[in-house]
């Protein structure tokens, strides 16, 4: 089997752990095991790709066992692309995970307020329903002017979403397209 | 791109335009790099000195929108110095085909233009036919209504010295630049083309991007290894959900929307599959019904059977000639037409060209839905500056999502790879991945259609294929298998026997009468029997080009260079043998395709003793003709490109014709739709762009403090000379001004940017980072494309972001 670097690392960080490192100097034993014991002991490794630009670079999230929470990201040395290389962006991956500026709780501003409200999903996604339902309804078309059947939801547009994975584009489009809607836009036009 | 980032390392020469490859896509710059080390030349064109200028051997100044100007002067040098690769162009392309009689083109505008419907009548620029309904071809390239001999008496006008005086380019430059590019035209080597939204988005941006596909297929870098047409594309899976069509002009898998005059779907097959009169074109879009057919069996299951056309009539139906795109859509929001708007990770109120219209717009509405991870201006848009809440009657309603390690799915990197993530934590608080929003809010919608035996058209509601759930929760595998496809009952193809349920294993398995399902054929293949294909994590490089055969999976069948016919000569010899994409290799007697995997696996054109062999197919195999189109008579502004100014720009009369702007340009006529060219209170010519350390609106990078901390809020670059002229010093604050808004900005006074002398006159560029927004930073200033028009491209109506007019002033304290 051919080793990758990632192997190579863990190997020869298994082997460090056990031998002297007599061409050195001196002693990195104590400042290795010390490293170990930092965040990403026992963590776990999931590949990832980064949120960003479409280079499509690896990144490596640990996460805690104790947790399970991300405790540090860096980049995947065996990506082909990016050789564990990261731009800054990329390199902020640790504070896409974790960062109290997320929202976190539905929020709901009514007609006219002024702020925002706390609203449960069940409440939220029945009312959203409501009004998709009563907007397609109310706008559809079924034939236009000439006669022609277009079967066409004229009242509800949708933008986004290049953020959303594959299988949820799929899925999204399938939804909106079921729904007659033709107004259907995202990044890639603009 | 239509080769990959990898694929950069083997260019023999790197044009960067229209892009900042090193600070917007940092890490294409270890190949770029690589290459360079190697020998490679790397060419710079751009308004501003980025980082990407100061890595380059060549960086070329350019006023910004004038980018045909300075590619039509290289097509021009590539023709009159001899630089291009004849027996390519005479293959490969429609360079030989002969242009019917009734194509001309005067003083800047083609046969067919009706001004009163600012339209052209495309059918005047057809090729002239022979009785056996294929196109009349000269391949010495001499009949003088050939396209190649048009192409040159097109750009004959388009001389070292007009175009200087247009572009802002200094003729050195432009010749530097000319000579190094054109070098590639030689067999052996190829040169690379990365371009971004400095091309698209301006309203020519198409014939931009054709400009510099002619020069690929006029040096014969196409299909090449270091060579293609390469958009570096801004969003993570901007490309996937392109492929998926989430867009209103086309289905997944590129397949056009219906339109009410195809009622059926014989018709909309009819209408959208091509034929051929060449025994050599594969006609590839001949296969067009079968993936139809495999879209509805995944979308509409059971429910759709040939009978019932496969559900086809449940398919939204556009008007014929109408458009719905980007700017279309926040135009009718702008005019009331909407109730509700569906805002699926994406921050219209800063990412549109036109910003504050936008804005407005959505206070138009009774409903809007925002899904994201954070605050943004468009979900705070009713408490954003100048908005009184009370005024406004919208609903908003913010639904938190999951951020990508928090769930699992592929996405797409511009190099056409589908690439697997996992998941590494739970989202925090109650945020959900968007696959459980979008899968129980349809839940509750259908539920609504259930109970309402009265409700309006509930047939495509009640029926859409909806069993993506697992364990209570959206399974990505269930759907990207459903993406790949089934076969949905026992069928045997050449001779092997597939059982319904199976995974199917190509796209040149699907079939159009309703035995095989695929949510988008380009991915069929993607996730088989064999597993999830875009999760694949093994490095073998046998070819050591960098192809990556065995890391993730790339469409169209793991095809990591589209295009690779056209890389080996007519016996299936690579035009560079030493970096061979594919090669034709006879083994006993029988011949086979080598390296990756070629488009289509027909025998080479020309037998090894130089005789015709007819089972062989053209290279081009998406192209009716099978070759590529130098002569574009699809595009709706014009077969080839010409130079128009920006529709706001710094000059009264345009030296190449009397057609100033785009003829064909889309426009709007609201009262926020306001354009001002020459007008004296906007001089100065005004572009956006990005920084590394943020990115597009922001929302994804302004709240993350290592990287707000490194770009804290907006600024203006100017040039020293400008500076001087309106007494503003490094770091003062700054007021920018376009026809459509006013921001404030920090100034920087930069050798960076130099002023142009357009026309014998000083023209000044300014430039902006479009990532900042009112909600966050505090006073790290609003979104850039407040200034920007919203005016689009013919083809693709992206809008005209990359050139417009501003004045700019200190802000007196
Ligand atoms: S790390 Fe930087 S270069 Fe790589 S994908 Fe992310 S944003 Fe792009």
């Amino acid at each position: 089997m051919k080793l990758t670097r990632r192997d190579f690392l863990k190997i020869s960080g298994a082997a460090t752990a056990g031998l002297a490192l007599s061409g050195m100097g001196f002693d990195l034993r104590p400042v290795h095991a010390f490293s170990m014991e930092l965040r990403t002991k026992d963590a776990k490794e999931s590949p990832t790709i980064c949120c960003y630009c479409a280079v499509g670079c690896g990144i490596i999230c640990h996460t805690s066992t104790q947790t399970g929470q991300v405790v540090y990201t860096e980049g995947d040395a065996d990506h082909p692309i990016n050789g564990g290389s990261l731009c800054a962006k990329g390199a902020a991956a640790y504070q896409i995970a974790q960062n109290d500026r997320r929202i976190t709780k539905v929020l709901y501003r009514a007609p006219n307020a002024s702020e925002w409200e706390e609203k449960s999903w069940d409440w939220t996604l029945k009312e959203i329903a409501k009004r998709v339902k009563k907007s397609r309804d109310a706008s559809f078309t079924a034939k236009n002017e000439k006669g022609l059947v277009v079967n066409r939801c004229d009242g509800i547009v949708s933008v986004g979403s290049a953020a959303l994975d594959n299988e949820e584009c799929w899925t999204y489009q399938a939804m909106l397209r079921a729904l007659g809607l033709v107004y259907i836009e995202h990044q890639a036009r603009i | 791109m239509t080769n990959h980032w990898i694929d950069i390392a083997n260019s023999d020469c790197i044009l960067i335009m229209g892009s900042n490859a090193a600070e917007n896509h940092p890490i294409s710059f270890r190949w770029v790099t690589k290459a360079q080390l190697a020998g490679t030349p790397v060419i710079h064109v751009d308004p501003r000195f980025t980082r990407t200028s100061a890595k380059a051997d060549i960086y070329a100044p350019i006023r910004s929108g004038t980018d045909i100007a300075f590619l039509g002067g290289m097509i021009k040098y590539i023709i009159d110095n001899n630089k291009y690769f004849k027996e390519y162009i005479a293959n490969y392309t429609n360079g030989a085909f002969i242009v019917g009689d009734k194509f001309s083109f005067k003083d800047g505008l083609f046969s067919g233009y009706d001004a009163e419907k600012r339209k052209y009548d495309q059918s005047t620029w057809a090729f002239k036919m022979e009785a056996n309904g294929m196109p009349a071809v000269d391949k010495t390239l001499e009949d003088p209504r050939c396209v190649f001999q048009l192409l040159k008496t097109h750009y004959a006008r388009y001389d070292l010295d007009t175009v200087s005086s247009i572009t802002g380019t200094p003729k050195d430059d432009l010749l530097k630049v000319y000579e190094t590019y054109a070098a590639t035209g030689v067999p052996d080597k190829a040169g690379t083309i990365m371009y971004a939204m400095g091309w698209t988005q301006h309203t020519v941006g198409v014939q931009n991007i054709r400009c510099m596909a002619i020069i690929q297929l006029l040096l014969g870098n196409m299909g090449a290894a270091g060579g293609g047409v390469n958009a570096l594309r801004g969003e993570s899976n901007v490309q996937g959900s392109t492929d998926h069509g989430l867009l209103f002009h086309i289905l997944p898998g590129y397949l056009p929307t219906p339109a009410a005059s195809l009622q059926t779907l014989a018709e909309y097959n009819k209408k959208y599959t091509p034929t051929s009169n060449d025994p050599l074109s594969a006609n590839w879009w001949q296969n067009r019904p079968k993936y139809v057919a495999s879209l509805l069996k995944s979308m509409y299951g059971d429910a759709a059977t040939p009978e019932n056309e496969f559900c086809y009539s449940w398919l939204p139906k556009v008007e014929d000639g109408k458009t719905y795109s980007w700017l279309d859509l926040f135009d009718s929001m702008y005019q009331k037409q909407f109730s509700g708007f569906l805002c699926w990770g994406q921050n219209p109120a800063c990412s549109g060209a036109n910003a504050d219209k936008n804005r407005d717009a959505m206070a138009n509405l009774d409903w809007m839905v925002v899904v994201n991870l954070f605050e943004n201006e468009t979900a705070s848009f009713w408490k954003g500056p100048g908005v009184d809440p009370k005024q406004i009657k919208t609903e908003v309603f913010f639904l938190p999502c999951a951020a990508y390690m928090e769930k699992e799915g592929s996405i797409t990197n511009s190099g056409r790879w589908g690439q697997w993530r996992y998941k590494a934590q739970e989202p925090p608080g109650e945020a959900l991945p968007d696959g459980d929003i979008i899968i129980e809010l349809f839940n509750e919608i259908r539920a609504l259609y259930k109970e309402d035996k009265e409700a309006t058209f509930p047939d495509p509601v009640l029926n859409l294929k909806w069993d993506y759930i697992s364990n209570g929760k959206f399974d990505a595998h269930s759907v990207a298998k459903a993406i790949n496809g089934y076969f949905t009952k026992d069928v045997t193809i050449q001779d092997k026997q597939y059982k319904k349920g199976d995974l199917v294993p190509s796209f040149a398995l699907l079939q159009d009468d309703g035995s095989t399902s695929s949510g988008n054929w380009l991915y069929c293949q993607s996730y088989t029997a064999d597993g999830n294909n875009m999760a694949r994590r093994e490095k073998d490089d046998p070819t050591g080009l960098g192809l990556y055969s065995k890391w993730s999976w790339c469409w169209p069948v793991n095809r990591r260079i589209i295009y690779n016919r056209a890389s080996v000569d007519l016996k299936g010899n690579p035009w560079n043998p030493k970096k061979p994409v594919i090669q034709w290799v006879v083994e006993d007697g029988k011949g086979k395709w080598t390296g990756d995997v070629p488009d289509g696996g027909w025998p080479p054109l020309q037998n090894a003793d130089g005789t015709a062999n007819d089972k062989s197919k053209l290279p081009f195999i998406m192209k009716p003709a099978g070759v590529a189109s130098i002569f574009g008579n699809g595009a709706k502004d014009g077969p080839f490109p010409e130079h128009y100014e920006p529709l706001e720009c710094p000059v009264e009369k345009n030296p190449l014709s009397a057609q100033l702007t785009n003829p064909v340009a889309a426009v709007y006529g609201t009262a926020r739709d306001i354009i001002k060219t020459c007008d004296p209170r906007f001089p100065f010519v005004g572009t956006t762009y990005r920084v590394t350390e943020h990115w597009q609106t922001g929302v994804l990078t302004r709240w993350l403090p290592w990287l707000l901390e490194a770009e804290p809020q907006l600024f203006v670059e100017m040039s020293e000379q400008l500076a001087r002229m309106k007494g503003i010093n490094n770091g003062d604050m700054a007021i920018v001004e376009s026809p459509r808004g006013k921001l404030e900005a920090v100034a920087i006074v930069t050798k960076r940017l130099q002023p142009f002398t357009v026309l014998g006159q000083e023209v000044h560029l300014v430039g902006l980072p479009w990532h900042y927004g009112w909600t966050w930073p505090p006073d790290g200033g609003d979104s850039a494309n407040l200034l920007t028009p919203a005016v689009g491209d013919p083809n693709t109506r992206i809008p005209e972001t990359k050139a417009f007019m501003v004045n700019v002033s200190k802000k007196e304290v």
